[in-house]
């Protein structure tokens, strides 16, 4: 018991710090990495949390996100100068240097506290538990989704990229 | 059966990227044509023992859950038309044989995401294949990778964003509710006694649609993608894209998830004749031609939701009607304006002039695309307005019928004047050396001008064999 709740505030932990790096990184193509990084650590958390369902839902929402936000990133954005990247940085920490601090006494105030949850759930229709059922019997077709929005990205990355080559050449 | 209008095209998106580009960029046209003109026919032979029972194994094979009724069909029907006309303009449009490979990857993508949205019964996968779309359209928009064209895309983009988060945070929120996303578990679990939870839920699914639809006060990024995108996918877009993603969507869960109530009614009658009058002014005074039939498919849809509000047999029937007849008069008049752009290089209308004597086959088909679109008899759009003129009526929302007639005076008034401006008159000096576009683009003008007026002139089949069976979505 002891080693579940461990393990699950050891991910929760690398979540948040996941979530920080993705918001305060200067880097938008970081940013994306620790929004991957973070939704992964979600999935894993709900997998743990007998949320087969949610966590494969989690899984797919990540995968078109994540595509939409490396495409525009990288079609949308050019790389910054040296004296820029340290002028953002700057402006970046003033504007969430608070972030870490409020998201510690959060943290803090959410233990010592107990939520009283009126909301009545009712019992989820699908049942199944294991994950591999999941993914390749009960949502099969959002695996073929995932995949194509995978092949959307491969191929967003190609025409973008390939014009900007030309365009430094 | 349905799951291989999805299993086709991927497995030959994924053969035509094998590592022997040459052979397959000269294959990639050939296989996309085959593959729109097979979704016609398919869509077109919609005897449910040749879907269902012939080949019936298929789905479970690839244990897939998709499901096809009269809606689905015109909708495959629309998808296949718009693609197939979109194909074509870029075969005269997209010159460079690489780019035309890589933008017909990207269509074959956009297909097969449109083809899911029809198809699918969960909201979840609903989602994925509303992404699927989007994001192929966004890479479609920034195409070209001008300023503009990027503009266009920021702003479909963001706002495209801010739908997916209302819709993601309702899908949620109908999880709760009903413990599951299939559209039977959700239609079973909003019949309970209205809650806030459920209200705010079904409040945020239609008000991403409706973003996603371009409906007036959410059409802000609809003007500048429409224009700035290459021609190809401008036809695209105000075909089919903007009317699967959003307006289908909305017609589907609203009939068959939610409590269709006198309120949402309301909303919809309200928003609908708000979308015709504001898109139809704004027409009004643009001096781009990409720009007003843009502004003009904000006053289009309008119709379409203004239909749908009336809640009876009549007035959905006439909103999807229209949506199919929004779908090949609009890109008909795109697909002209991208022989106009391909000739002088502009859409300016106020530069242009005359082009009829050495566009024939532009004009004439443009008369035909801008007859239908005001509804003149006895063209397609006539039918459809003149059924969700007669729903508003037997509706008693006698206001906005009589919206919805003086709409369409003023769309033949802005459609007239474009037309003047650009194929009547005097020609331009400069233009005489030019000529009708290339056989693609043609050909694409010629199909949609054919389908318009069949459609027109054969309507009582068109009615008894499309349009009557769609009342199977009113008694669900």
């Amino acid at each position: 018991m002891i080693s579940h709740i461990s393990i699950n505030t050891v991910l929760l932990t690398a979540m948040i710090i996941a979530a920080l790096w993705t918001v305060m990184g200067r880097s938008l193509l970081k940013a994306t990495i620790g929004l991957a990084v973070t939704s992964a650590i979600i999935t894993i958390l709900m997998f743990r949390l007998n949320s087969p369902l949610a966590a494969v839902f989690e899984l797919s929402v990540c995968t078109g996100l994540i595509t939409v936000v490396f495409v525009s990133t990288i079609s949308l954005t050019k790389p910054l100068t040296h004296k820029e990247i340290l002028e953002a940085s700057k402006k970046r920490n003033r504007r969430f240097g608070f972030l870490p601090i409020a998201m510690i006494v959060t943290s803090i105030v959410l233990t010592l506290i107990k939520i009283k949850n009126n909301l009545i759930v009712p019992p989820a229709t699908d049942t199944v538990t294991d994950v591999r059922q999941v993914m390749w019997n009960l949502r099969q077709l959002d695996m073929f989704g995932q995949i194509i929005i995978i092949i959307i990205g491969a191929l967003g990355v190609i025409i973008l990229f390939e014009e900007r080559r030309r365009d430094e050449w | 059966m349905p799951s291989l209008l999805i299993i086709v095209p991927l497995l030959g998106l994924i053969i035509l990227n094998l590592p022997i580009k040459d052979v397959m960029k000269r294959c990639a046209f050939w296989f996309a044509l085959v593959l729109f003109v097979a979704e016609i026919l398919l869509a077109i032979q919609h005897n449910p023992l040749f879907w269902h029972n012939q080949l019936a194994k298929i789905d479970p094979f690839f244990k897939v859950s998709l499901s096809l009724d009269s809606l689905g069909f015109v909708m495959l029907l629309c998808v296949g038309v718009v693609c197939l006309a979109s194909l074509l303009v870029a075969r005269n449009t997209i010159r460079e044989e690489s780019s035309r490979f890589r933008f017909i990857n990207l269509l074959i993508i956009a297909s097969m995401g449109m083809n899911g949205i029809v198809m699918v019964r969960d909201i979840f996968s609903l989602y994925i294949f509303l992404e699927i779309t989007a994001v192929a359209s966004f890479i479609l928009i920034a195409f070209d990778k001008d300023v503009y064209a990027l503009e266009g895309a920021f702003k479909y983009l963001i706002l495209s964003s801010v739908a997916t988060v209302m819709l993601l945070t309702s899908i949620a929120m109908m999880l709760i509710v009903s413990g599951g996303t299939s559209f039977a578990a959700i239609h079973t679990a909003l019949q309970a006694p209205n809650n806030n939870l459920i209200m705010v839920a079904i409040g945020l699914f239609i008000c991403g649609l409706l973003i996603k639809g371009g409906v007036v006060p959410f059409h802000a990024w609809v003007p500048d993608a429409y224009s700035s995108a290459p021609s190809a996918v401008s036809v695209l877009l105000s075909g089919i894209v903007t009317k699967a993603a959003g307006i289908y969507t909305l017609i589907r869960v609203v009939t068959a998830l939610f409590n269709f109530d006198p309120a949402m009614k309301s909303i919809f009658l309200l928003l609908g004749a708000i979308s015709i009058l504001i898109g139809a002014f704004a027409a009004m005074g643009q001096s781009d031609m990409k720009r007003m039939f843009a502004y003009s498919s904000i006053s289009q849809v309008g119709y379409i939701v203004i239909g749908l509000g009336t809640g009876t047999f009549l007035g959905i029937a006439g909103a999807i009607f229209h949506l199919f007849n929004h779908s090949i008069f609009k890109s008909l008049l795109f697909v002209n304006a991208s022989a106009v752009e391909e000739g002088l290089g502009t859409t300016e209308m106020d530069s242009m002039g005359g082009l009829s004597y050495k566009m024939p086959v532009t004009g004439t088909t443009s008369v035909i695309g801008l007859l239908s679109a005001a509804g003149v008899p006895p063209l397609s759009g006539f039918w459809s307005k003149l059924m969700i003129i007669i729903a508003l009526w037997q509706s008693g929302s006698h206001t906005y019928s009589v919206i919805a007639i003086a709409a369409s005076v003023l769309t033949l008034a802005y459609l007239l004047i474009m037309q003047r401006k650009v194929f009547f008159g005097k020609l331009a000096a400069g233009n005489e050396d030019l000529r009708e576009a290339g056989l693609g683009i043609t050909t694409a003008s010629v199909m949609l001008a054919a389908i318009i007026v069949g459609v027109g002139l054969f309507f009582p089949y068109i009615f008894n064999t499309y349009v009557a069976p769609l009342q199977e979505l009113i008694a669900k």
